[in-house]
């Protein structure tokens, strides 16, 4: 066992402390020290984009970073985009997802959706090339990507 | 016989495009341990179902130990002391991946995250521009400053990985990394960049050329920090342009290429650079085939010449991704449209 250091990360706007070994991923720290299960593992080596959070605003893998490098950032996951969610008040892209389609099993889905909000914060009014662009780096085995791209469409619409 | 046969080409082929000395000498460790027929017994690999303790031990990469240093100094301390088993961390887009593989076994992390004054873009007195090793790739594909002193750089940003992995991802890191697939290098090597890099012993500069020494390997001793990159300042009448063909958006390039090019006021051509990635071990510059161009009007049969030629100085590799013939087709139609916008750009240009 290697020596453990304390850390407090903030997640969806609530502090975490946690005493954790520098090689703790901190998808893991994510899912199993704080048991935010939204943020799904895909690959663990940073190709298919479904661990994809917000650090300090900007979308990365969480596969790829140490828990112990977030000590003092905020981080945004899946969970943060609606904090008591119905049906009725789902974040317009967690809505457009739902209405056009995007998803089928949905183990992908938390990853693309945190890819995209800061996305459309940036550029509200996206070609269909840029959505193209911005998806490549999320994996989707289900849908073809095609609804996931009209459901981009819809949420920028909705959010304008 | 047949299957030691088949295992010992499979290991030279391992061995001979496994990017990373640490990969390499793993190979070499088990290879000695098969030969001598006694089983695997790194205590790496488990057979076990990953999720049998998976309660107890979630951890992908094996342990090692980690150091936050705050100032350069410090880090710099840890490198002296440590040599080649401190490795430093920078954006871990590359580094993180192969531990979770348990690829890479560092025995100490030197996390430069925590040094902001190694993160900075900043133009130079002489026109050139200076780009802190730390610095962000999304920050220098966003930066005014790189678009105005570096536009090369700017417009090859977008064709490294993705968003995600740009927004993590460091300028001097992935250098520093000298994958030979990947962009940054390339670039470096076409715009003549400076590698400024620091020790305890002191600081000394490595222009580019000399920089990335083999694969995955540069000029770096293993106590040095590379610290700063500056690129020189743009000349008059230049026209600069990368291209590169991948199967999907941000996989890394089957073959890259990238060119500089500048005309003199007779619009004739005064200096043309071409340097293709993902085509051997380090970037390739070309030298004999570009200096067909020198002192002439640059036209669209010149240019078929030139790409026609590159192949002479290029020995591409062949594998799963792309076979030799396929590598050296792209290698010619590449060279072709680079040159082609090199050289429109450097005719529109405008003071």
């Amino acid at each position: 066992m290697t020596e453990k250091y304390p850390i407090t990360i903030t997640i969806n706007g609530t502090e975490y402390q946690r005493e954790v070994e520098p090689r703790l991923l901190l998808s893991d720290f994510i899912r199993h020290e704080v048991g935010l299960t939204g943020t799904h593992v895909g690959c663990e080596h940073g190709v298919c984009g479904t661990c994809t959070i917000l650090f300090d605003g900007e979308a990365v893998r969480s596969c790829i970073i140490l828990a112990i490098q977030a000590n003092g950032h905020e981080l945004k996951t899946v969970e943060g985009l609606t904090p008591n969610p119905t049906l009725e008040n789902l974040h317009p892209l967690q809505a457009s997802f739902r209405e056009a389609h995007g998803l089928q099993c949905g183990f992908c889905t938390s990853g693309f959706l945190m890819t995209l909000e800061p996305f459309l914060a940036e550029n509200p009014n996206p070609t269909e090339m840029e959505i193209r662009e911005i998806l490549s780096g999320n994996i989707c085995r289900c849908t073809g990507y095609q609804h996931i791209v009209e459901a981009v469409k819809l949420a920028a619409e909705k959010m304008r | 016989m047949i299957y030691l046969t088949k295992h010992l080409i499979f290991t030279y082929l391992l061995l001979k495009f496994l990017p990373n000395r640490d990969w390499r000498l793993e190979v070499v460790k088990r290879e000695r341990t098969y030969l001598r027929g006694e089983k695997h017994t790194s205590q790496e690999i488990s057979l076990q179902p990953p999720t049998a303790n998976l309660q107890q031990n979630p951890m992908k990469p094996p342990p090692f130990k980690y150091h936050a240093p705050t100032t350069l100094d410090e880090a710099l301390s840890y490198f002296a002391e440590y040599g080649d088993e401190a490795k430093p961390l920078a954006g871990g887009q590359s580094l993180i991946p192969a531990m979770n593989f348990r690829l890479a076994q560092p025995e100490l992390l030197i996390d430069l995250n925590n040094i902001p004054a190694l993160a900075y873009i900043r133009a130079t007195d002489n026109g050139g521009l200076s780009i802190g090793a730390m610095t962000r790739q999304r920050q220098v594909e966003r930066s005014d400053l790189v678009a105005k002193h570096a536009p090369l750089i700017s417009s090859t940003m977008p064709y490294i990985a993705h968003i995600q992995i740009r927004n993590r991802g460091t300028f001097g890191g992935s250098l520093a990394h000298a994958d030979p697939s990947s962009e940054l290098p390339a670039v470096a090597l076409v715009l003549d960049a400076s590698f400024h890099v620091q020790s305890q012993r002191g600081r000394r500069t490595i222009p580019a050329k000399q920089f990335f020494t083999d694969l995955f390997e540069t000029a770096l001793a293993p106590d040095e920090l590379l610290i700063d990159i500056t690129i020189p300042a743009k000349p008059a009448r230049t026209g600069y342009a990368f291209d590169e063909v991948a199967r999907r958006h941000g996989d890394y390039a089957l073959v890259g290429a990238t060119a500089v090019v500048t005309l003199d006021q007779a619009g004739a051509c005064q200096q043309a650079q071409l340097v293709f990635l993902s085509v051997g071990p380090r970037p390739v510059a070309i030298t004999q085939a570009t200096s067909m161009l020198h002192g002439q009007t640059i036209t669209p049969n010149l240019i078929d010449t030139v790409a026609e030629a590159v192949n002479q100085e290029l020995d591409p590799p062949g594998d799963i991704h792309a076979s030799v013939d396929y590598r050296r087709h792209l290698a010619k139609v590449l060279a072709r449209r680079v040159l082609t916008v090199a050289v429109n750009e450097a005719r529109d240009y405008k003071r």
